[in-house]
């Protein structure tokens, strides 16, 4: 594979090794997409990275990163009712930021189609939860497609777009991170881009009412409703579903996304397999199957990950029905928590079977070596920020962490972010804590991108309410934790050149009077900036900017010429007093068993921001490291 | 033909993405049945990077059970002996670049590095073959991945995979002068010891 980009444009049918979320694009250009919103987060931003492998020019359908979840739900409707495919893609704790739009789609005549793409998180590799957004696919009357690889990741959305154009309703394409993730051969068909595509507005009231109100409601529920009825009419018929069918008539199972695959690993080579029914929609259920599966077997398993809604529809469907199979699903809370992996399924098969799955293995406590949480990078400025601003506060004031890469501020040896909610929380948390509270200062921490996402309702409350708090905003000009997309300050967005949007004009144009600002690698004067804010009375903002370095230093790399730099210890001046590996904690440092510290070639980037924290000045300045 | 499984682990920035995507693209050019899984979570923050890759029809999906990798790659010593208590099966093979990256624990003064000894131990209690890999000279740290490569391939421990399987998949990931060094450190690293 040479290009990406051109893969995904191919005409001819072809099999090439690709990621879910790349399969996902290529689905996308064969479905006839015409607008994709997005706001990244993990596990989905490479859908964006293959989107972006295609040349703009090339590109079949217009894509943006808007400021946020909501706002990119709220484009992608905009699109559709226009009669425009759209598509908005994100992580799952982003359906909470678009839900007050997304509830609504599925009241709307959504003329184009829209197709939602959710990256759920079972075991909250990288989000603060592990939320079952199905809950949310039921609260909204939307259907819910699920892989389970790569190959079904590319031919379930070319069926959730068909229904979702089909039926002018939203459809909820759920992927999760181990499907967007996995990585297999993948056989495509052709593909014939159209000769011509049609993108006149073609808006009409005539297809609403597009304003529910209390008079439209119950209309627009009722056609919601009846549209999801559509769908469960056709989900057999779409082909979506598979019975393995292993003659056993005695235990069966029901499994879907990637839970499927874990099944069959965990259940190898042991005998009698039990029948397996593979779901492919999975609201709403097809009952009429889900029945005839149930009356086969003597006793099914609802194999379901996370959350348990299709045990209890299929359990009360069953009593319904008056059927007396023995319907089984969570046994006690863990099986509630975590992925369901191939030894988490196992576990599971053996509680319920334990004559025909022994017990997996035990996971090993791995006390041997120590944990290696995530950290900032060398020459961070963010860290340079925590160890001036730490030097400003007193012991028991109270410090409020948003989302970003400055998270990680909550470990030692800065221990600064005492609580983390979600994203643009941090000043409505801090207004709350600095009620009735005379004597502990707070301050939040904001990043750049999560200003822009959610962060400006907050501040303006604290300025509306005039609240008494110092707000630190940790620009770094770029979304750094998801892999460094622009953000409304970068004066560029995915397409080209935009206007640029400083924070620090708009925070002047809220009103906020006491602003400071440095560069982070400043570190005295940072320490003493935050001491100055935290003394005005009200709503105060220091701007503690420092490019981000993971890519300032990548994009030096690439340039002809770039020589390397580090730092060194000069062992004669280190009195050992470990200011620069225990309090800076920068990675580079390396504590070697006597106590001397040294560098670690292969992580200092020369950016110096250590040499000032050095009471005794044993860090050299950076030099060229003659490699 | 039985599963395969093997699982590579580093830190973030280490070069883990590019050895497993060599790996999986090799298998495929050798005709292998191959699926594969990076699992990073905040790992570009120097944290632990783990790419799974599994061989053979009879893998479903892409996550290797617990104690059941045929093969772990390491490209740092911590993270070869964390993997070889979490995902080495008895008699495996577990090969690491003995990169030294210290965990946060470690740099506090709260805990002890990982010896070299450790991982020796860890793996004669399992049976297992250990190779250690360690270049000092290298003047590219973000080229230990194709030093390991290398020895993988010279020491045949990926059955089925030949040279040019492996060559093959850098030249469809990799361009221009990237790709002239990391072929001829490649080939340089397969011949013999001398």
């Amino acid at each position: 594979m040479k290009s990406m980009g051109e893969m995904l444009l191919r005409r001819e049918a072809f099999a090439e090794i690709v990621m879910g979320n790349t399969a996902l694009v290529r689905a996308m250009v064969v479905a006839g997409t015409q607008v994709v919103t997005a706001y990244p987060g993990s596990p989905t931003p490479e859908i964006a990275t293959a989107i972006l492998s295609i040349p703009a020019d090339r590109r079949p359908f217009y894509f943006e990163f808007s400021t946020n979840e909501k706002v990119a739900t709220e484009v992608a409707y905009g699109a559709s009712v226009n009669g425009h495919l759209a598509t908005v893609f994100f992580k799952s704790v982003g359906l909470n930021v678009a839900a007050d739009t997304f509830v609504q789609l599925s009241l709307m005549n959504l003329m184009g189609g829209l197709v939602v793409v959710l990256g759920d998180d079972p075991g909250a590799n990288s989000s603060q939860n592990e939320q079952d957004n199905r809950h949310y696919a039921q609260l909204a009357y939307t259907p819910v497609i699920e892989p389970a690889d790569p190959a079904e990741v590319y031919s379930f959305y070319i069926e959730a777009a068909r229904l979702s154009r089909q039926l002018r309703m939203p459809v909820i394409l759920r992927l999760t991170t181990h499907v967007c993730h996995a990585k297999q051969k993948v056989r495509f068909p052709a593909w014939q881009p159209p000769a011509q595509v049609d993108r006149t507005p073609r808006f009409d009231v005539g297809n609403g009412p597009y304003i529910p109100l209390p008079f439209s409601v119950p209309e627009l529920k009722q056609r919601a409703l009846g549209r999801l009825e559509a769908v469960r009419g056709q989900a057999v018929a779409c082909g979506l579903h598979r019975f393995v069918d292993h003659g056993n008539r005695q235990r069966g199972v029901i499994a879907w996304g990637l839970p499927f695959l874990s099944l069959l690993d965990a259940l190898g080579d042991v005998q009698p397999k039990p029948d397996i029914l593979k779901l492919g929609i999975v609201y709403p259920l097809d009952h009429g199957q889900i029945a005839a599966f149930l009356d086969e077997h003597q006793e099914v398993l609802v194999l379901e990950e996370l959350d348990d809604l299709l045990e209890k529809e299929i359990k009360a469907k069953a009593y319904d029905l008056g059927l007396r199979t023995k319907i089984v699903g969570k046994l006690d809370a863990g099986d509630w928590i975590g992925e369901y992996t191939a030894d988490k399924v196992k576990g599971i098969l053996h509680k319920l079977w334990p004559d025909l799955v022994p017990a997996p293995p035990e996971i090993a406590l791995n006390v041997a070596v120590p944990d290696r949480p995530p950290q900032m990078c060398p020459g961070c400025g963010h860290r340079s920020a925590f160890h001036a601003i730490k030097q400003a506060l007193a012991a028991d004031d109270i410090t409020v962490a948003d989302i970003g890469c400055h998270t990680l501020g909550y470990l030692p040896p800065y221990e600064l972010g005492q609580l983390l909610m979600c994203m643009g929380a941090s000043p409505g948390i801090g207004a709350g804590m600095s009620l009735f509270n005379t004597n502990r200062r707070v301050l939040v921490f904001m990043g750049d991108s999560t200003f822009y996402h959610a962060g400006l309702p907050g501040t303006i409350n604290a300025l509306h309410n005039r609240h008494n708090l110092t707000m630190i905003v940790m620009e770094n000009g770029t979304t750094a934790m998801t892999g460094h997309q622009d953000h409304a300050g970068s004066g560029r967005n995915i397409n080209g050149p935009a206007p640029k949007l400083p924070i620090r004009k708009i925070l002047e144009g809220l009103g906020v009077e006491a602003i400071f600002e440095t560069d982070t690698y400043q570190q005295r004067q940072l320490t003493d900036l935050v001491r100055k804010a935290m003394a005005v009375e009200g709503f105060s903002v220091v701007i503690a900017r420092h490019p981000c370095m993971l890519k300032f230093t990548r994009e030096a790399r690439r340039k002809p010429g770039f020589e390397p730099r580090r730092v060194d210890i000069d062992q004669e001046t280190c009195e050992r007093i470990h200011a620069c590996v225990a309090v800076f904690g920068c990675p580079t440092f390396t504590r070697l068993p006597d106590g001397q510290i040294e560098i670690n070639p292969d992580l200092c980037i020369g950016d110096g921001s250590c040499i000032q924290t050095c009471p005794t000045q044993a860090i050299t300045k950076p030099a060229k490291t003659g490699a | 033909m039985t599963t395969f499984n093997i699982y590579m682990t580093g830190v973030g920035g280490q070069g883990i993405g590019l050895l497993s995507e060599v790996l999986l693209r090799a298998a495929d050019h050798a005709g292998l049945m191959v699926k594969s899984v990076d699992t990073h979570g905040l790992a570009q923050r120097g944290g632990i990077v783990v790419s799974q890759l599994r061989i053979g029809p009879q893998a479903h999906s892409p996550l290797i059970p617990a104690h059941a990798a045929d093969l772990v790659v390491a490209l740092e010593r911590h993270e070869a002996l964390r993997a070889a208590h979490a995902a080495l099966k008895a008699g495996g093979v577990l090969i690491y670049y003995d990169a030294l990256w210290q965990p946060l624990a470690v740099r506090l003064g709260q805990a002890p590095a990982v010896s070299a000894e450790a991982v020796a131990e860890k793996c004669g209690a399992l049976g297992a073959r250990l190779i250690r890999v360690h270049r000092p000279n290298l003047t590219d740290a973000r080229m230990q991945n194709i030093v390991v490569l290398a020895h993988i391939q010279r020491l045949g421990l990926i059955a089925h995979l030949e040279a040019a399987h492996y060559e093959h998949a850098m030249e469809d990931l990799l361009r221009g002068s990237t790709l002239e060094e990391n072929l001829a450190l490649f080939d340089a690293e397969r011949q013999p010891a001398s």
